[in-house]
């Protein structure tokens, strides 16, 4: 198991576990409307499926926030 | 500058603040801010920065104020519906503070507008709804080495960050738009007003630590907060060598107008 840490929460995954392994175990709905970073830093859409995650790795989801008007229609 | 007695009355709380003080105040009745969108967002940032004396507010938005818009957007009145937004307003911020010179722009930000409108101005505030806009705000500043805080608000959630050059910008954290079918649709979304507020003053307290120099900005940093816990937290991120506008080799050069989600086009001519 590797000892992660995903949105500043504790999280424990079996070791291979990959990024986009870890998208879907988070039930991330709508993943276009997400932006991943990996230890501080960017990762690509591309690369989701070849990273491997480390004992120690601090995963962020960043969700893009549009605005009221979304909101009005 | 000299200050009559009349505005170290009006600005004694801030004049009173250490960090601030008289030149403090002197530097924000010179500060020139461009708040983009005269929404939920834009309203509190304008009210607050009128309040503290900023010398010129720009101003720009191309929409009327919209009944619905009312249960968030505190600076448009019931009587103002079917104005102009930037003109409500600028009449709002004339009440409040008539130290305060407005510039307004009842047009929207386009590439072809908007290096030429942020050029007047500090600092800009990014008070809009929608991606395209967001990342056109975003490359244009980081093309005119401009400071800015993004901000994004959606139903109980709000986010912001502070660009200055040579920091993030939003690009090398979100590379670029989402398709505009993942955006949510338009029924799924909504927005609890005060969250507006919360994040819009956020927003305007970072423009006056900016002309201030006081403090540390929210570079390097997203806050994001939600309001059904109400829980904040502070995601640091970095500079990106990858990142398309800022990055060592950038694929963004020029300014573009992405396209709008359909739903969003559709309103905008309703």
């Amino acid at each position: 198991m590797a000892k992660i840490t995903v949105n500043g929460k504790a999280q424990e995954v079996d070791n291979s576990t990959t990024l986009a392994q870890l998208i879907t175990a988070n039930s991330i709905q709508q993943p276009d409307m997400v932006s991943v970073q990996l230890n501080e830093e960017f990762v690509s859409k591309e690369s989701y499926a070849a990273t491997v995650l480390q004992d120690g790795d601090v995963v962020d989801f960043l969700y893009f926030m549009g605005g009221g008007k979304l909101s009005e229609l | 500058m000299d200050f009559t007695e009349e505005q170290i009355n009006r600005y004694s709380r801030h004049i009173l603040l250490q960090d601030v003080g008289v030149e403090g105040q002197e530097k924000i009745c010179n500060g020139k801010v461009l708040v983009v969108g005269a929404g939920g967002l834009g309203a509190p940032v304008a009210f607050y920065l009128a309040a503290a004396g900023i010398g010129t507010i720009g101003i720009i938005d191309g929409d009327v104020v919209d009944l619905s818009n009312l249960q968030r957007q505190i600076i448009h009145f019931t009587a103002d519906v079917n104005k102009p937004k930037v003109l409500s307003a600028k009449e709002k911020i004339n009440q409040l503070n008539p130290d305060v010179k407005v510039i307004t722009y009842q047009a929207l930000l386009t590439a072809d507008n908007a290096l030429d409108i942020i050029k007047d101005y500090d600092f800009v505030v990014d008070g809009t709804d929608n991606f395209p806009v967001k990342f056109l705000i975003n490359d244009a500043c980081v093309l005119a080495k401009k400071p800015f805080s993004h901000g994004g608000i959606l139903r109980f959630d709000g986010q912001t960050m502070t660009y200055t050059p040579g920091n993030a910008c939003y690009r090398c954290l979100f590379h670029s738009p989402p398709p505009p079918n993942a955006v949510p649709t338009c029924s799924q979304a909504g927005v609890l007003g005060a969250i507006a507020g919360m994040l819009g003053t956020i927003q305007a307290a970072e423009a006056l630590k900016y002309l201030t120099g006081v403090g540390e900005l929210l570079t390097n940093r997203l806050l994001s907060f939600n309001a059904k816990t109400m829980e904040f937290r502070t995601i640091k991120t970095k500079h990106s060598d990858n990142c398309p506008v800022c990055g060592s080799h950038p694929t963004v050069t020029q300014l573009v107008d992405y396209e709008q989600a359909t739903c969003e086009l559709k309103s905008k001519n309703e």
